[in-house]
């Protein structure tokens, strides 16, 4: 029978998950790195025993981790990540220029052929490659340098590039997001890339419809039609059938369409969900009711998901990086709370219960689907 | 031998005791004691100072004989009881934080 494995970054550690895949019986194993504050865990496709963590915070800098049997030991990897030439200046939060500084990683996202090669997205906002199992990372500078960077500000939580997606269908294509740029794609591998955010429109910032300056929070794809991008921006929920090239708002009748997080179904790349918000000022659910909206239509029409989850005095976040589906069937749907509490459904989201209830703050959720 | 207290978090990834010991050749300071040190433990590269700049982190501190250091020149001489081993050279972490 297959297993799953959940993946959990907190503000104090590594958690991971196991069950079988009924998913209904889980056993829990950390905190590894127990206290230190892990952005982001992810396995290899390719070999799901590899496994890449980036821990990162105020004390000791950046330290990324690699296990190479599925989380059970654990290794010190490459930790310098410096900026490919002159590494110039950006807007900071008043407009005037600053220089790009790499804080920490917050993204690791695996190559979907290939177990030694990691990308990942960083605080000041770049993206790394490593193609020696994060033993060494390389900036793909044409990101940074492409034209409108000094013009980049940070959002609330810094200027992170915290979205990366891998084109199954094309190996030189990849999209990433950031806070608060937009969104961005290649089609050569990284050379170089170019904004994507027309049609996005966010009345906070002096052009609403501008190139970049979008609070970008998250963008998911289904894999058999990655010319489909799902968004949850600051505010709205955007759809994109051309790759980005052009995007248009399937909020419809979410309660709110501010958000973080976003994703699609396993089979089904027309189901969608989301986890409303109620404002960018208070973070919490509306009406203190955790609810996933799921859409079977690729937006538009939304559907509250609530069995199984908080009805009442609910007023947690659930951050961009905290949500993700397996591949069995039905697909299960995960993610995690700021109050610490990680959620799954085993029959795509009717119902849900509580894996762990009482974690740290969890910065982010990943799933693996092990045959 | 220079003695180097570390703390918690640093032990465990460089998997040694709280209290090393170096040998350095030539001017005992911040700079060399942490050359050696990194150069004794690699993994502890880019966690008390930065790669690049060789800043400090924000949240560490360096102490020694009753002394906060942290704000020393990287080349100034450290104080002649840590140079002569009877004090260590302290690394701490700030106590901060939920």
């Amino acid at each position: 029978m297959s297993q799953i494995r959940v993946l959990v970054g907190t503000k104090k550690g590594a958690f991971i998950l196991t069950s079988d895949g009924k998913r209904q019986n889980w056993e829990i194993n950390g905190p590894l790195f127990g206290g230190l504050e892990i952005y982001h865990v992810k396995g290899s496709p390719v070999n799901p025993d590899r496994i890449y963590a980036s821990q990162a915070g105020d004390w000791f800098g950046q330290v990324m981790h690699r296990s190479d049997d599925g989380g059970k030991t654990w290794e010190t990897v490459g930790n310098e990540f410096a900026y490919e030439g002159e590494a110039g200046t950006h807007a900071w939060y008043d407009g005037t220029p600053h220089p790009w500084e790499f804080k920490r990683v917050w993204h690791l996202e695996p190559c979907l052929t290939d177990p030694d090669t990691v990308y990942a997205g960083v605080e000041d906002a770049a993206i790394f490659k490593s193609t020696d199992g994060g033993q060494s990372w390389q900036e793909l500078p044409g990101l940074r340098n492409h034209g409108t960077g000094p013009q980049w500000q940070p959002g609330a939580g810094g200027m992170c590039l915290h979205t990366i997606l891998l084109d199954p269908k094309d190996p030189d294509r990849i999209f990433v997001a950031i806070s608060a740029a937009g969104a961005f794609r290649t089609d050569d591998g990284g050379k170089s890339w170019k904004p994507i955010n027309k049609g996005l429109r966010s009345e906070y910032i002096p052009v609403p419809e501008a190139e970049v300056g979008h609070c970008v929070h998250r963008i998911a794809l289904h894999p058999s039609k990655p010319d489909v991008l799902f968004m949850q921006k600051h505010w709205d929920v955007m759809r994109s059938d051309d790759a980005g090239d052009s995007w248009y708002e399937v909020s419809g009748n979410l309660p709110s369409d501010f958000g973080f997080v976003v994703d699609v179904h396993a089979h089904e790349p027309e189901t969608v969900y989301v986890i409303p918000i109620k404002s960018d000022s208070e973070h919490y659910p509306p009406e203190g009711k955790l609810r996933v909206y799921r859409s079977r239509s690729g937006g538009n029409e939304w559907e509250a998901l609530s069995e199984g989850l908080p009805q009442e005095n609910c007023y947690h976040n659930i951050l961009r990086d905290a949500m993700a589906v397996d591949s069995l069937d039905p697909c299960g749907v995960y993610f995690g709370t700021t109050g610490g509490q990680v959620y799954a459904s085993a029959n795509a989201g009717d119902s849900w219960m509580a894996i762990v209830s009482d974690l740290p703050r969890v910065l982010s959720v990943e799933v693996q689907t092990i045959p | 031998m220079i003695r180097v207290l570390l703390p918690f978090h640093l032990r465990n990834l460089a998997k040694c005791e709280a209290e090393v010991e170096l040998d350095i050749k030539g001017p005992v300071t911040q700079r060399s004691v942490l050359d050696t040190l990194e150069a004794r433990f690699p993994v502890l590269r880019g966690t008390i100072r930065d790669h690049a700049t060789l800043q400090r982190r924000a949240y560490l501190r360096f102490f020694a004989c009753e002394q906060d250091l942290s704000h020393l020149a990287i080349d100034d001489p450290l104080p002649e009881r840590v140079v002569a081993g009877e004090e260590p050279f302290i690394i701490l972490g700030a106590i901060a934080g939920g």
